[in-house]
């Protein structure tokens, strides 16, 4: 059974970590999740980049975000990549597979997945 | 939506939007009556917007005149035979004691009922997006409750955050663990 104790180890193990945290963002990766994108598959989605970003140890340089309607809701679920210096991405019709695609190819890679990208409907 | 997870986790975006500090959501099961009643302290509604609340055409959204939220999770309660009811109280009227609270009530026996699903999952993107509100979760069976108090688990990690991955891992496996054990 999960203990607060396994908590409080966690904590311990974390503090060294936690300044590194900070500072980060580079790289921004919203969720859209208002009701259109939850019915449409939001939560998995959100869950994988958040999943996804941890196993590739990316959490010092791109932080996972929620908004609300973005105003394609026949698109979603839809996720926006902010980058410094560059155009926003937007992501159309996303799924988990997508998501840990967009972090390969795009967010490491440097690549932006054209044919998932709204401009692409 | 597929399950009531969501529509939680849809409505509880609502009390995120209105400036809550607390939410409150707590599940009662008790024989053939589930009943998901979800409180905020944020700003509140005035009461005919509250009237009105339930309409598809009475939104809060800017980038269309359609809200469904409220609609689809009443809708979720009223095809089980259940109803769903909204009490508020605007900040302008009531500045010491203002808020939200949502009230769903389903017959989980019946056919139409829709299950809860991925309650862990609702609750971690909740904590995730939002880690500086107060979250509150119970739910009471009648074999046992489970519970979650954001404000205990930020007293154990000091000055790690709320929404630290690891975290974040172990709230999803402290809930499904409290789940299993029922």
């Amino acid at each position: 059974m999960k203990s607060l104790a396994e908590l409080a180890a966690i904590r311990e193990k974390m503090q060294g970590k936690v300044v590194l945290r900070e500072g980060s963002g580079d790289i921004r990766v919203v969720v859209g999740m208002a009701t259109c994108g939850i019915a449409a598959g939001a939560r998995p989605v959100l869950n994988a980049f958040v999943e996804e970003i941890n196993n590739r140890d990316l959490a010092g340089k791109v932080t996972v975000s929620q908004t609300g309607c973005i105003g394609i809701c026949q698109f979603e679920p839809v996720v926006e990549v902010f980058e410094a210096d560059k155009e926003k991405v937007t992501y159309v019709k996303m799924t988990p597979d997508k998501a840990k695609e967009v972090i390969e190819k795009h967010i490491i890679g440097g690549k932006v997945i054209e044919e998932y990208t709204v401009s692409n409907i | 939506m597929k399950e009531l997870s969501l529509n939680i986790l849809d409505i509880a975006q609502n009390s995120i939007k209105a400036g809550a500090d607390t939410i409150k959501i707590e599940l009662t099961e008790s024989g053939n009556r589930f009943e998901i009643r979800i409180t905020d302290n944020g700003c509140g509604m005035k009461e005919d917007f509250v009237r009105n609340v339930t309409d598809p055409f009475t939104t809060t959204r800017t980038t269309r005149k359609v809200g469904l939220g409220i609609p689809l999770f009443k809708l979720a309660a009223e095809q089980t035979g259940g109803k769903l009811t909204i009490s508020s109280k605007h900040e302008s009227e009531h500045p010491q004691d203002h808020g939200t609270v949502v009230t769903a009530v389903f017959d989980p026996t019946h056919m139409d009922f829709t299950p809860l699903g991925d309650i862990a999952s609702t609750l971690t993107i909740l904590i995730q997006g939002s880690p500086d509100i107060h979250w509150i979760y119970t739910h009471s069976k009648d074999n046992g409750s489970v519970s979650l108090d954001t404000d205990e688990l930020k007293a154990v990690l000091g000055d790690v955050p709320l929404d630290t991955f690891e975290v974040l891992a172990w709230i999803g496996n402290y809930i499904k663990e409290q789940y299993s054990g029922l």
